[in-house]
């Protein structure tokens, strides 16, 4: 019986909030406002969830003698967590923890990256060579041109001024209206798929 | 007190979701479409079934990573979608060596990660195989997530890894850990600016709404394929109603 109620359930909450969304009369706005913030809730609840979850496979690791990182891992999650909790988010500490450790650590990552999407640039042509790999190439040399400029040189006179402006607002843009109509469409139907019980990640 | 525009848009809006609907359940009944007859061949979903069906005889496992998406945002779709792929590649994958390891980056997540590998293998009838701890949060912000997922992407027993959720550019990162074990990484998202990142890091990329195609390519079954099948007829609408209102500007009719 299980399956079949949280399926009744979770149509019934999803009708509600879609009328709620395009009908804004106040009973249907204020039904569809409460279990969203039910569903605020539920996300908080889930993620200490996660945390915990996040800690079982990584404990895992590290009885299996396989882990210093993790172990690392498993004590900065629940530092972090216990010195937000006890001095609040805007505190002092927390910001620090913020400021010091985890900005430093995402900006490293995003270095990191950089020299990833380079390497992948460079191996592109040789595993996936066309036509359409030529003009992302050619388009992602052209932007940074006109983005960056040469060192030393500076700004490109007709790169910066009207080719990079032009690419970026013509052809990249008309091409990511068309992607996002497509991808407009498909989070509608899977929206609609999980309204009408078809799709059911929820249920077991 | 409501606007007539504010309301009409509205009603419109619903009218457009209900008659989408409607099509949905009318194409269930009239015609199911099928890959290789009705639908275009994709390279990267060719693959993708094939290297899950090498992945039983080889004794390796699938890593399916679903992003992080906020569940009240409409962006979680794409891990919906991801989600449902994942429950056909488990299920035919279950009788593996190797479970299947889910990645999520917010709990919410993780929680249906959990739900739909549990419900694959009792699907395959292997119930007892699905151990928690194979759906995994593998970070909270976007880079611990990305770090997290990227580990498991590279990891020696890991054969396929598919990426079909929210992501951001940080994605490249998962992709390329995969990529350099000699994984099969087939990635896609709803956000173009992932899209253009997997085009080049991943092996096999999914651009635009092919992401949402990936339940019906892998024959999930429900209505996968006649949501398919509606999104083609609803662009086709579109298309004709945005040149329809571009003519209509350039000959005066419209303001």
């Amino acid at each position: 019986m299980k399956a079949p109620v949280a399926t009744a359930v979770a149509m019934a909450v999803g009708i509600v909030v879609l009328v709620g969304y395009f009908i804004p009369l106040s009973i249907f706005t204020g039904l569809r406002m409460l279990l969203l913030q039910w569903a605020i809730i539920l996300a908080g609840a889930a993620l200490f969830v996660g945390m915990v979850n996040l800690s079982q496979h990584h404990w895992a690791r590290i009885r299996a003698r396989r882990g210093v990182g993790s172990a690392w891992l498993v004590f900065s999650l629940w530092a972090t967590f216990f010195i937000t909790f006890y001095f609040a988010p805007a505190s002092l500490p927390t910001r620090w923890l913020f400021d010091a450790i985890l900005l430093p650590a995402s900006v490293a990552l995003l270095g990191v990256l950089a020299v990833s999407l380079t390497v992948a640039a460079v191996r592109l042509p040789r595993r996936r060579p066309g036509l359409f790999t030529i003009l992302f190439l050619t388009t992602t040399v052209l932007i940074l041109l006109g983005s960056i400029g040469i060192p030393g040189v500076g700004s490109l006179p007709f790169v910066s001024n009207l080719l990079r402006p032009w690419l970026a607002q013509v052809p990249a843009a008309a091409g990511a209206r068309g992607i996002l109509l497509g991808v407009a469409l498909g989070t509608v139907a899977t929206g609609l798929r999980i309204l009408l019980g078809s799709d059911r990640p929820y249920s077991e | 007190m409501i606007s007539l525009t504010t309301g009409l848009t509205g009603v419109l809006g619903l009218a457009f979701v209900v008659l989408f609907a409607l099509l949905l359940v009318v194409l269930r009944v009239v015609k199911e479409p099928r890959p290789g007859r009705d639908l275009r061949p994709l390279r990267a979903f060719t693959h993708l079934r094939h290297a899950v069906n090498l992945t039983v005889e080889s004794g390796k496992r699938l890593h399916i990573s679903v992003g992080r998406g906020e569940i009240t945002h409409p962006r979680v779709a794409s891990a919906f979608a991801g989600l449902s792929a994942a429950h056909k590649m488990v299920e035919l994958s279950a009788a593996s060596d190797r479970a299947a390891i889910v990645t999520a980056g917010t709990g919410p997540l993780g929680i249906l990660a959990r739900s739909t590998l549990h419900s694959a293998y009792h699907t395959a009838g292997h119930t007892g195989r699905y151990k928690a701890i194979y759906g995994q949060v593998s970070g909270l912000t976007p880079f611990s997530y990305a770090a997290g997922a990227a580990f498991t992407a590279g990891a020696d027993d890991v054969a396929v890894n598919f990426l079909a959720g929210s992501f951001g550019p940080e994605v490249a990162l998962i992709a390329e850990n995969g990529e350099r074990h000699q994984a099969l990484t087939v990635g896609g998202s709803e956000n173009i600016a992932a899209q253009a990142v997997l085009y080049a890091a991943a092996e096999e990329s999914l651009i635009g709404e092919e992401v949402f195609a990936s339940g019906a390519y892998l024959q999930a079954g429900g209505l996968h394929g006649t949501s398919l099948l509606t999104q083609d007829i609803f662009r086709w609408l579109l298309v004709v109603v945005i040149l329809g209102g571009a003519l209509a500007k350039l000959v005066g009719v419209l303001p």
